[in-house]
């Protein structure tokens, strides 16, 4: 990942009071588990993801969250999807040739067609903070939905929130 | 250049006419001193004919509001000719105006349908006329008949023989739905299919002769723009580039497609002359410039845009160059019809309790709100000006209503199954 990459996400994260630690569980420090070293073999090549699940089907990974919501009338990505969005990003910058299309929908109130804009809006926004991870703009595709696939059938707030939304669909 | 897809989406085409209504229309609410009419039911002779013509007739006018008609178990007397009339016995219980007619059939499904408008006060016959017609055309005469007789009676030209176009979306279980795009008579009746997707379809525009609907389909998982000839004909998608394509409105001319398109992601007014395809940008904001709509003249087109930080309406010319603001009353408004004298808007209008429809008066700015839902959308006004037709949510489900643009007759208009949505009234029939 580019420097500028770097520093730019993290001042997106830190002016969001995100930078926070993510622990995962490094299988080189079980302390049952014996270091490759011991036995004389060569490691494999590649690194170690690769022989894990695809963390793209891991449930515990934010890769699995495919929904980013929105508030009303609003294409800013929230505070507590920062780091979804972002996770979604490095994951697209290790892997260049894996391709998304981000799915922009809007609650029912107001013109369908203005909400059509809406749409494009929230996928281009969460387009900008996955290229700014170092994902390649061709890699993400947008389209917009505006109000016309609600993904809850209510007319209240409730249906609304669920309404306002990115779906990202990996391809 | 874009490349052009022509097809004939036969497919997709479904020209199979319901004899019963789709859309059940009810008045909600009529207004006082409303013309008294009394429809007698059209005499048969030489065999049944297929439609009821003086019933259509009847129905027609009492939809109107502006037309009260009379129930037949309040005729002072059984009547079957004009020369029969007792003009007092009828003028003295309120009922100034008799249609009487008459459907003479010779078989080999030839109709001659004659009507005559008698005024009881005057005791004169101030309309006559007769119609030739086979059976299956007999329902437009019925419409023709309303149109005259409205016309006579009230000043203002009838839109009974107009249609309505709308969105229905069926549910076809497990979350699945059909989006099909309709056309109907603007009673209800003789609903056709015209085409049906399971991606959305949004906002159908009727070309100025009636003969072209222009739609957005999202066939091909983004918004695009087709052209489709009503009478069963090609299918034509019109726009190709990359981004929203959405939002076609047809000048009066026919000869140009405004339409809203996403360059690099932002939403602008262009306008597209369908014969070359060649586009022009009219707008350039950095908001969402969306839901252009000609003004009669062809010179000037009014659209939505959030460039102040709401939807708002502006005006932008035909030619492009500078936008100006037209609403400043309320926090939202959007998606704007002219009505067809150019003196007002309808439009979708918030101040606050819910999304309704308006209408604003372009000599002064006055902004009048006429329906009192909470998703009121989609204004379309029929092509005499009289009413308003629009989308609203009744008990969780689409359904359309009209409104006169006076705000004093209301109807609701039913559909028997699934949900509707953004209906436009056609222009007038030939």
């Amino acid at each position: 990942m580019n420097v500028y990459k770097t520093l730019a996400m993290f001042a997106v994260l830190t002016t969001l009071g995100l930078a926070g630690c993510k622990t995962t569980t490094d299988p080189a420090e079980d302390p049952g588990q014996m270091s490759p070293s011991d036995i004389g073999t060569t490691p494999l090549g590649g690194d170690a993801g690769d022989l894990q699940v695809d963390e793209l089907n891991d449930p515990n990974s934010p890769l699995s969250s495919r929904v980013i919501y929105f508030d009303y009338d609003s294409a800013q990505i929230r505070s507590d999807a920062v780091d979804i969005v972002a996770a979604h990003g490095q994951y697209l910058a290790r892997h260049p040739n894996t391709r998304i299309r981000l799915e922009g929908h809007a609650d029912e109130r107001g013109s369908r067609e203005y909400n059509l804009g809406l749409g494009e809006r929230r996928a281009l926004s969460v387009k900008r903070l996955i290229v700014l991870q170092g994902a390649a703009d061709g890699q993400v595709e947008t389209t917009s939905y505006g109000e016309e696939l609600p993904a809850a059938p209510g007319h209240d707030d409730v249906s609304w929130q669920q309404n306002r939304r990115v779906e990202i669909v990996y391809r | 250049m874009n490349t052009i897809k022509i097809g004939l989406a036969s497919v997709f085409l479904f020209f199979a006419a319901h004899a019963k209504a789709v859309l059940e229309i009810e008045i909600t609410q009529g207004i006082e001193g409303a013309i008294p009419v009394a429809v007698i039911p059209f005499t048969t002779e030489g065999g049944t004919p297929p439609q009821d013509v003086g019933g259509i007739v009847n129905a027609d006018l009492g939809r109107s509001g502006l037309i009260a008609t009379t129930p037949a178990d309040l005729f002072p007397q059984r009547i079957t000719d004009a020369r029969q009339i007792n003009h007092p016995a009828w003028s003295g219980k309120g009922i100034e105006n008799i249609v009487i007619g008459s459907v003479q059939t010779s078989g080999q499904d030839n109709y001659v349908v004659e009507f005559q408008l008698i005024d009881t006060i005057s005791r004169r016959r101030i309309m006559g006329n007769r119609i030739t017609a086979r059976g299956r055309d007999l329902r437009r005469v019925g419409h023709k008949i309303s149109d005259l007789v409205f016309e006579k009676l009230t000043g203002k030209k009838g839109a009974f023989s107009t249609r309505i176009a709308f969105i229905n979306t069926e549910e076809l279980g497990g979350g699945k739905k059909r989006y099909v795009l309709q056309v109907a008579d603007s009673d209800g009746y003789s609903a056709r299919r015209f085409f049906a997707s399971k991606e959305p379809l949004m906002s159908p525009a009727w070309s100025p002769d009636g003969q072209r609907i222009a739609y957005v389909s999202f066939e091909n998982k983004r918004a695009e723009i087709y052209v489709q000839d009503i009478s069963g004909g090609s299918r034509i998608k019109v726009t190709n580039a990359v981004g929203i394509n959405s939002a076609p409105a047809w000048s009066p001319d026919g000869k140009w497609l405004a339409f809203t398109h996403s360059k690099n992601g932002n939403p602008d007014i262009y306008v597209m002359e369908l014969a070359t395809r060649a586009k022009t940008r009219l707008t350039k904001s950095r908001g969402i410039d969306t839901e252009p709509v000609w003004m009669p003249d062809g010179k000037t087109l009014v659209f939505t845009s959030d460039r102040s930080g709401k939807p708002q309406l502006y005006t932008v010319s035909a030619s492009g160059g500078r936008s100006k603001r037209l609403t400043f009353d309320g926090i939202y408004n959007a998606d704007a019809d002219v009505s067809p004298d150019g003196k007002q808007l309808a439009m979708v209008h918030n101040k606050g309790q819910g999304f309704r429809i308006a209408v604003m008066d372009l000599a002064n700015g006055d902004i009048r709100v006429l329906s009192d839902g909470r998703l009121d959308e989609a204004p379309s006004f029929a092509p005499n000006g009289v009413m308003i037709v629009y989308a609203t949510v009744n008990r969780g489900r689409g359904v359309l209503a009209a409104v006169s643009e006076d705000g004093r007759v209301k109807q609701r208009l039913r559909l028997q199954e699934g949900g509707v949505r953004e209906p436009v009234w056609s222009p007038f029939r030939e």
